[in-house]
């Protein structure tokens, strides 16, 4: 019987996902950072006021959730859409093994995308490996995943998943995480911040939650994520065309 | 191991009924799946295939519930309607996954006996986005019968195709089934069952309208009479002498002989050779001009 990880699966959708037109999109959030980075380090270069507010409001709230949202999406929101997915699910495979290998690809694939530019903007921004960038970095890893694992739940559960994620990352990751308080506890770019801060201890990065409590949350959702995604593909359905 | 059931199988999406209280059973050999767009033929398969939940009554493919079971597709094969495959693999590729998918001993042999049973060997190794929709089709065909199912699922597998690759998929169709698969397919094209299939199941409005040899059904339906094309040595005589017998209900002289229209198939046509010999009457073409699948069809659709 499967594992909870199918090298097949995998392959099929690292070469289904990154064959799509799609994925000339995935480097882009990543490419801004770096060049917002560069030019405002052209700019101040003798100031580093700016790094938490691009590197870690921008970064963790727009730039990853985008790239993850873009990734999560074509992994399995774009073979939904097309039906190609009817093709690994018409086989012995777990769903529960599709949904996690399918979080495995798009993870890996944000976190070198999205977490290479955080950490290839850090250097730039703080002038080498500090305790600021690395703390980034990390905290880029983690967003990853969690973004990942939430986009692919959206993904499994509606068709419109591009346009949910969207709303999401603006309205609750991009206003409300930061204009209510209490939202951050339900915010993974806040997630991201906790354990940036954690390696960083830099008061200018906004951390609203501790380390545990960052850890802990994000391991919820993610799982949380994950269990109704497979939950869903669990009862995956195909509609008659003429309805 | 290869047989399909349905016991009073409803599905209903909100308050729309797109099967309703369908029963059938069918076996090894080529089924057609026959009715128009929108009638529930892929509602069906769905729920045949465990794509679908039925809202009431029981769907067993092999004597197992198909829903919420992947363990079902190791005896079932499944060919979509969509036309979309991973475009990106070659063909080979995508057949090789399938067969990695389900973990069979010997990946190679296996993709390679699939691919050259759909005559694709010379076209395995291209990317299947470039691929014509008759080529997508067989190489679907190649990754659902790569693990040689008992079971195998087409939803109109001949959308698409030119005339030439829908003869090539009815031979390989009709070869798989003479090898004792059980093969269901849908289409609502009626000449493609009635080439195919000798089997048909036939869908209205969500309802099984009729089941069985399509020409056994035909001539259930007496209360529509059935039209034959007769020429004869002398179609005057022939049309004035039937017009005598109770199965015959008109007669038409026409430039290509008679149209006869019968209330009764078999009595008809057992009258029709003794007239015909009584009379001296030589017959040339006696043909059943009505017996299409279109001729059922329309019939099952007005009724």
């Amino acid at each position: 019987m499967s594992g909870i990880y199918h090298p097949t699966v995998a392959s099929i959708t690292l070469r289904a996902t990154l064959g799509r037109k799609r994925a000339l999109l995935f480097g882009l959030p990543a490419v801004i950072l770096v060049l917002v980075t560069l030019a405002i380090k052209a700019a101040h270069p003798a100031t580093s006021g700016w790094v938490s507010g691009i590197l870690g409001d921008f970064g963790f709230t727009v730039v990853i959730p985008l790239t993850a949202l873009i990734i999560g999406g074509s992994v399995l929101g774009a073979e939904i859409d097309d039906g190609a997915i009817v093709h690994l699910l018409a086989t012995p495979v777990r769903r529960s093994t599709v949904i996690m290998t399918k979080f495995v690809v798009a993870s890996a694939l944000t976190m070198l995308l999205a977490g290479g530019s955080e950490l290839v903007s850090g250097l730039i921004a703080t002038g080498g490996a500090t305790k600021l960038a690395m703390g980034l970095f990390v905290g880029a890893l983690a967003g990853s995943v969690i973004y990942n694992a939430v986009f692919i739940m959206i993904s499994a559960a509606t068709t419109r998943a591009i346009a949910v994620g969207l709303l999401y990352v603006l309205v609750w990751e991009g206003l409300l995480a930061n204009l209510v308080g209490g939202v951050r506890i339900l915010s993974i770019g806040h997630y991201s911040l906790g354990i940036a801060n954690a390696i960083a201890h830099d008061s200018s990065l906004h951390a609203g939650l501790s380390l545990t409590t960052a850890i802990v949350m994000g391991a919820v959702v993610t799982v949380a994520a994950l269990g109704v995604a497979i939950q869903r593909l669990a009862s995956f359905s195909l509609r008659g065309d003429a309805l | 191991m290869s047989t399909i059931e349905l016991a009073g199988v409803t599905r209903w999406y909100g308050t729309v009924v797109a099967v309703n209280d369908v029963s059938m059973t069918i076996g090894p050999g080529v089924t057609g799946l026959l009715g128009p767009n929108g009638a529930g033929k892929s509602t069906l398969l769905h729920m045949i295939g465990g794509f679908l939940a039925p809202s009431r009554g029981t769907v067993t493919v092999g004597g197992a519930s198909p829903w919420h079971n992947p363990d079902i597709y190791r005896t079932l094969g499944l060919v979509p309607e969509r036309e979309s495959v991973y475009a990106a693999l070659t063909g080979t590729e995508f057949v090789r996954s399938t067969a990695k998918l389900h973990k069979l001993p010997d990946v190679g042999a296996a993709t390679a006996r699939a691919i050259a049973m759909v005559d694709l060997a010379g076209a395995a190794d291209r990317r299947i986005s470039t691929y014509s929709k008759g080529m997508r089709q067989r190489i679907k065909v190649a990754a659902a019968m790569v693990h040689d199912p008992a079971i195998l699922l087409l939803d109109e597998p001949f959308n698409g195709m030119d005339p030439r690759q829908r003869l090539q998929m009815m031979d390989l169709l009709d070869k798989l089934g003479a090898q004792g698969r059980t093969i269901l397919f849908s289409s609502h094209i009626l000449e493609e069952v009635e080439r195919l299939s000798g089997t048909i199941q036939v869908v209205v409005a969500g309802r099984l309208a009729a089941s069985g040899d399509f020409r056994a059904i035909r001539r259930l339906m007496t209360s529509r009479p059935h039209v034959f094309g007769v020429r004869s040595s002398d179609d005057r005589l022939l049309g004035a002498t039937l017009l005598g017998r109770p199965a015959v209900t008109g007669v038409e002289l026409t430039a290509k002989g008679l149209q006869v229209r019968a209330s009764d198939y078999g009595a008809f046509c057992r009258e029709l050779a003794v007239l015909a010999r009584k009379h001296d009457i030589r017959l040339l073409e006696l043909l059943p001009s009505d017996e299409s699948l279109e001729s059922v069809f329309a019939y099952l659709l007005a009724s």
